[in-house]
């Protein structure tokens, strides 16, 4: 396994590992509870369903039940190249009207929706948020305006995954 | 225990700025222990922020959010002072809930 990381990224890889085997034993004795906990009910409000979609159009589609279109007043701020995919910082704001849901995709992730946010009567269209990412992705940020859904997409380059895997 | 949630709110002229970190691992479900065993999905799905006794913010999460999750929002209608009350769940049930003022 080792004969195929370059050499450069060794010292983190160790370090990861390191924090794995922590992590591992740490959660040795949380085991048991946690396959009960399998069974549990997600969080209430929680949309299981798109949270488990692949591609960004079902995402979105099971999330809104409908399309976005792309639009130049959605904000997405996300670097053009992230050192380290397990921590990427993804802002989006717009200046639309009646704003009433933020969301983020990244495509080329396990899964494509990785957050959304509901914004209330008062509450300012802008969030800010930090991101795992697979690999080198667009990242697709989505504004609920007036009922509508409207997109913005940017490509992010990501020099080492943040998946571990 | 210590709680999970460290938040910062501060009341500008107009809006509220809230930045928020959590801990928590938000273990993806893709992602190996050192044995090369997966290490079970464990991530926040909903955070809820509420101010004036109302909702003012609510993230919906994936395990795609990054270990020990950042947020930042703003709202309008509360000053200094005001309590701001954030509660998160994850996809084991559990849970924690901290209140912060307004600063």
């Amino acid at each position: 396994m080792h004969s195929t990381i370059p050499p450069l990224l060794r010292p983190s890889r160790r370090s990861l590992l390191r924090g794995a085997t922590l992590a591992c034993l740490a959660g040795i004795g949380a085991n048991v509870l946690r396959s009960a906990a399998a069974l549990a009910a997600d969080a209430a409000g929680w949309p299981q369903d798109a949270f488990k979609q692949k591609d960004e159009a079902d995402a979105i589609k099971a999330l809104y039940g409908k399309a976005a279109e792309v639009s130049d007043k959605v904000k997405l701020d996300a670097p053009e190249i992230a050192e380290n995919g397990a921590v990427v910082p993804i802002g989006v704001s717009t200046t639309l009207p009646n704003v009433t849901s933020i969301s983020v995709l990244v495509p080329e992730n396990p899964y494509t929706l990785a957050a959304s946010y509901k914004i209330p009567e008062g509450t300012v269209a802008a969030v800010s948020n930090r991101l795992k990412m697979a690999k080198t992705s667009n990242v697709i940020a989505i504004v609920e305006s007036d009922g509508k859904l409207y997109s913005a997409t940017k490509e992010v380059k990501v020099t080492v995954g943040g998946c571990g895997g | 225990m210590a709680s999970t949630i460290r938040v910062r709110a501060i009341a500008g002229s107009d809006v509220t700025e809230v930045q928020a970190l959590i801990q928590h691992p938000m273990d993806s479900g893709f992602v190996k222990d050192a044995d090369g065993k997966l290490i079970p999905p464990h991530h926040i799905e909903t955070v809820q922020f509420e101010a004036g006794g109302k909702t003012v913010f609510t993230a919906l999460w994936g395990p795609a959010v990054s270990k020990d999750p950042f947020v930042k929002f703003s709202f309008k209608g509360a000053k200094k002072g005001d309590e701001l009350k954030i509660t998160w769940m994850d996809n084991e049930g559990k849970s924690d809930s901290s209140t912060a003022k307004i600063q």
